[in-house]
């Protein structure tokens, strides 16, 4: 497997697509190749990271504002 | 008291099917229930597209009103927050034709790009590497980071990887074939690490003698 098939595969590994088969080669590949192995677990973290913190913050007195303008007009049948 | 039976072996329908159907009855305190659950995801999705507070704040509030009043046509075969997150995508993508004064806007925007589809920095990442940055200063890295993405990268790892949709929900929600999300999902995640890798390096001996936290 070259790095370029490793690639090719990278978001199944990560997403968990990957047959058992495919997953012992991909295995093979990263005990040899220390950058593959890097873009990997640099991938899973920078996916990671944007799922675990909140970068556009809604603050609650905003929300209240929105959520009640948004249920006024419901009420009237929009 | 009544119970819910469940069968065994038998899928539990989504609470927002019941939710749904009470609204289509009249029931708008169900719709508040709905609006409640979501607004917060429909609020980051828009900003992710449209950047601007402003507009994100319209963009959520005229998705949960479009959404209310077509109702009737949500067929139920997809799921309510699919369907309530597909009516935001495209108002917001409204919004920037707007600010745009009609220039198009798609999701196909930018995504000629090969920038970033060969990883080239290669050099590790510190140990939990958003730690040496204090909260508000991580959420600018993270926010400047990803707007510097092509769009139509940029609302396939929102939807995919940020708010959790699965691979075959965000290709039906932006219109796109399954093999094209995925292709676009891994040069946005590709470009992502490499722009954040700028960030996180290792320090190399400045970590060891302290100058760095």
């Amino acid at each position: 497997m070259t790095c370029k098939d490793f690639l090719a595969l990278l978001d199944d590994l990560i997403d968990d697509e990957v047959s058992p088969n495919m997953r012992t080669e991909l295995q093979t590949h990263l005990g040899r190749c220390g950058h593959c192995e890097v873009v990997l677990n640099t991938t899973r973290k920078t996916i990671e990271i944007y799922r675990s913190h909140e970068i556009y913050d809604l603050p609650t007195d905003l929300r209240e504002r929105l959520h009640s303008a948004i249920m006024a007009r419901c009420k009237k049948g929009c | 008291m009544p119970t819910i039976q469940s069968v065994a072996g038998q899928l539990e329908p989504h609470p927002d099917v019941a939710l749904v159907a009470r609204v289509r009855d009249g029931d708008v305190s169900a719709y508040d229930t709905l609006v409640r659950k979501y607004e917060r995801q429909l609020f980051r999705i828009a900003q992710h597209i449209t950047q601007n507070r402003e507009d994100a704040e319209d963009v959520m509030q005229d998705a949960f009103l479009k959404a209310y009043e077509k109702l009737e046509q949500f067929q139920g075969n997809s799921k309510f927050y699919t369907w309530l997150v597909r009516i935001a995508v495209n108002e917001s993508l409204m919004r920037l034709r707007k600010r745009r004064t009609g220039k198009m806007v798609s999701i196909d925007e930018d995504i000629e790009t090969e920038e970033g589809s060969v990883p080239r920095d290669l050099a590790d990442w510190a140990p939990d590497p958003e730690q040496n940055y204090g909260q508000a200063e991580l959420a600018e890295i993270l926010r400047k980071t990803i707007q510097g993405l092509p769009q139509g990268f940029r609302i396939v790892f929102v939807l995919r990887d940020v708010e959790g949709l699965s691979t075959e929900e965000t290709a039906e929600t932006l219109g796109l074939s399954v093999p094209a999300v995925k292709s676009r999902l891994l040069r946005a995640r590709l470009q992502l690490r490499e722009r954040l890798s700028r960030y996180f390096h290792k320090k190399k001996g400045l970590m060891e003698t302290g100058i760095v936290k």
